[in-house]
């Protein structure tokens, strides 16, 4: 009987060219992302006078560095003007589609990927950003890489990977209404740490992972990499041919059928082995929030900041105090009463449709106590929220409705929070000034943030859904 | 690439969990083409303050530090952003070598194509390291790699590498050379994988 594989087992096999006798392998790549902060990887592909070996399974989008709140067109700042035209001049001269400023499709790489239909199950994707591994949600073996190993896919269409163990993250039960894909996975990363899946590749499996939309399974998978993962990825169900079915890139008649078919056998074998098992239960998350400077300085937000002396651990407890020093907080109090200063909405994290309606819910009719940013995460989303009329739920409650990109995310645009400036933000970092020099963030939901906005502190969102729909 | 085999330098304790590559080198600078000298603004939110001032108490600051070509770190070191700018960054700056009990993913494969070693210690390990250093700051650390070994005062302890990373540091390999004696079974794959999964091609009509 053939050995039981697992779903990362099978999309591994499938890629593999050769394998070395030190143990590395060298994989096939389906789809190569770049974006603006690729320039070092073309740079290293001009010194060698190559061509790109693939550029039809190579694609580009401008969304690091492009303005999300000034005009777009004729950019103001000198040196982000050169990141856009950069890429445009390096895709140009490489024959590989871009998705560049003005584009309809245009948007954050992670979004845009899936958005397109070029994000497939059973793909291995690479892209010079860590965030990548989003794209483990339709069943993709996807991971970020450096600039070397980019210059080096651009020039090969392979790169060479030792095989990670394999570890399955199953949540069972069902998640309460409320609870978002977000705090699944801050669940996650505050019980296995920042670097508990270090070395691993993850499975995420369970019914409250079966439930969740596509979407959700984006957000889950995209913060793999903050638990230290080299990536995250869900088996590829029925939900997931009907998202891809009739994307603009993806199969088409009777290709799409060979492919669903193809598709259908992506999953983990009943009775495969995994190096490590961690377990859930779906109903006991609650809304979470962070108030520290790792992801994995999560708490339900019915908490209260915790007491770096109550650590046993002296490496842990000064962990804590660093944290909380730069976070401004006090041991013992309540996270609800931490009050804001501002919101963001956006990044590849949770600026899908799903993730604006959530907020939306929460922010209709209301009025945000601070001010905030909304960024889409494509230019598609905002067209299409736009129709929705969820920008007008966003302008009328006080925030702004920006353009999209990685925006205040990393802020390499510019849109930064100020020095000591306390965010909501439904990003997926919360570094010492991760958000700007000082930036104090808090991460959550995009419903969480919507219910910060509105109350001015951090807040649990579920009473604020009352008589709503969600 | 340059070589890796044996350095003997002055160590800097970095005695933090996560120190991850938006600390190493913040994002503002990530358009800075290498050239512009990415060594100057390493850690530059942690070594100055707001106004350019250095921090007295970030231990690179120190005068038996600043020139430190060896960094101990905690776990986690390097996590985050794939930024390989972190390790030039780094590197420009004249570190040559990282201990830590654990690294980010990515940072590690960016350290070994740049001839950059993070040498993987126990807790322990590292938390004894620092601590010699802590208390004797002008103690030279000597790394081999051949040997996988760090001697630290008058203790010497193993670290762990992939034997392949260990042979590229060593060599100082590249993968792009390695890759080209590939080129035939690439080919073959492509031509075959072609037959086998059709749909994998964009429809680039769309």
């Amino acid at each position: 009987m053939a050995q039981k594989q697992t779903l990362f087992d099978k999309l591994w096999s499938a890629h593999a060219i050769a394998r070395r006798e030190d143990g590395e392998s060298l994989l096939w790549v389906d789809r190569h992302y770049v974006h603006e902060g690729s320039f070092h990887a073309f740079g290293k592909v001009a010194e060698r006078h190559v061509a790109v070996a693939e550029p039809d399974l190579t694609f580009a989008v401008a969304d690091h560095y492009v303005p999300t709140r000034g005009p777009r067109k004729n950019i103001a700042n000198p040196e982000i003007a050169r990141m856009v035209r950069q890429l445009e001049d390096n895709t140009a001269i490489h024959h590989i589609r871009l998705f560049g400023l003005g584009d309809p499709r245009q948007g954050i790489v992670h979004v845009v990927g899936p958005e397109q239909g070029l994000t497939l199950p059973g793909l291995l994707i690479v892209c010079g950003d860590s965030h990548t591994s989003t794209h483990g949600a339709l069943g993709a073996y996807a991971f970020g890489i450096g600039a070397s190993e980019v210059a080096h896919v651009l020039m090969t269409q392979t790169i060479w990977q030792r095989k990670p163990k394999r570890m399955r993250i199953t949540v069972g039960g069902q998640v309460t209404p409320g609870v978002a894909a977000k705090d699944i996975v801050l669940a996650i990363i505050a019980k296995i740490t920042a670097d508990g899946a270090t070395g691993h590749a993850i499975e995420f499996a369970g019914s409250a992972i079966g439930a969740l939309s596509i979407e959700g399974r984006l957000t889950l998978c995209n913060m793999s990499i903050e638990a230290g993962a080299r990536c995250g990825m869900i088996a590829p169900d029925a939900k997931t041919f009907e998202y891809i079915r009739g994307r603009p890139f993806a199969p088409k008649g009777a290709a799409f059928d060979q492919a669903a078919e193809t598709w259908s056998k992506l999953m983990s074998d009943d009775g495969a082995e995994f190096d490590r098992e961690v377990q859930l239960d779906g109903g006991e998350i609650t809304p979470i929030v962070t108030w520290g400077t790792s992801p994995q300085h999560a708490s339900p937000v019915a908490a209260s900041v915790p007491d770096p002396e109550k650590e046993p651990d002296p490496a842990r407890a000064n962990d804590l105090r660093d944290a909380l020093n730069y976070m401004g907080l006090c041991a013992g109090t309540k996270l609800t009463d931490i009050p804001i200063d501002r919101v963001f909405i956006g990044s590849c994290t949770n600026a899908r449709i799903e993730d604006l309606r959530a907020a939306a819910a929460v922010l209709a009719g209301r009025v945000s106590k601070v001010p905030g940013l909304v960024s889409p995460g494509s230019s598609a989303v905002k067209r299409q929220a736009e129709q929705e009329g969820l920008d007008r739920i966003f302008r009328e409650a006080g925030l702004e409705w920006g353009e999209s990109g990685c925006s205040m995310c990393v802020g390499i645009n510019g849109d930064i929070v100020a020095p000591g400036e306390r965010c909501a933000s439904t990003t997926n970092r919360n570094f010492r000034g991760r958000q700007g020099p000082g930036a104090r963030t808090h991460l959550m939901s995009p419903a969480m943030v919507a219910a910060a906005a509105v109350t001015g502190h951090l807040a649990d969102v579920r009473p604020l859904l009352a008589g709503r729909k969600p | 690439m340059e070589k890796f085999t044996r350095l003997t330098a002055a160590a800097c304790p970095l005695d933090a969990a996560n120190l991850n590559t938006d600390q190493i080198l913040p994002a503002r600078y990530l358009k800075w083409p290498r050239s512009a000298g990415l060594g100057k603004v390493l850690f530059q939110d942690l070594r100055f303050d707001p106004e350019g001032r250095e921090r007295a108490d970030f231990p690179l600051n120190k005068p038996a530090w600043r020139e430190a070509r060896i960094i101990v770190g905690g776990r986690n070191f390097g996590c985050g952003s794939s930024r390989e700018a972190a390790v030039y960054a780094l590197y420009d700056y004249g570190v040559r070598c990282v201990i830590a009990p654990s690294f980010g993913d990515i940072f590690f494969g960016n350290s070994i194509q740049n001839g950059l070693l993070p040498a993987i210690v126990e807790d322990k390990t590292a938390a004894e390291i620092i601590a010699t250093l802590q208390s004797a700051s002008d103690l030279p650390v000597t790394v081999d790699l051949e040997q996988q070994t760090i001697l630290c005062g008058n203790r010497s302890y193993t670290f762990e590498i992939d034997p392949s990373c260990r042979l590229r540091l060593l060599n100082g390999w590249d993968d792009i050379a390695l890759t080209e004696s590939f080129r035939d079974m690439i080919a073959a794959f492509k031509k075959e994988d072609a037959t086998r999964r059709p749909w994998v091609k964009p429809v680039l009509t769309g």
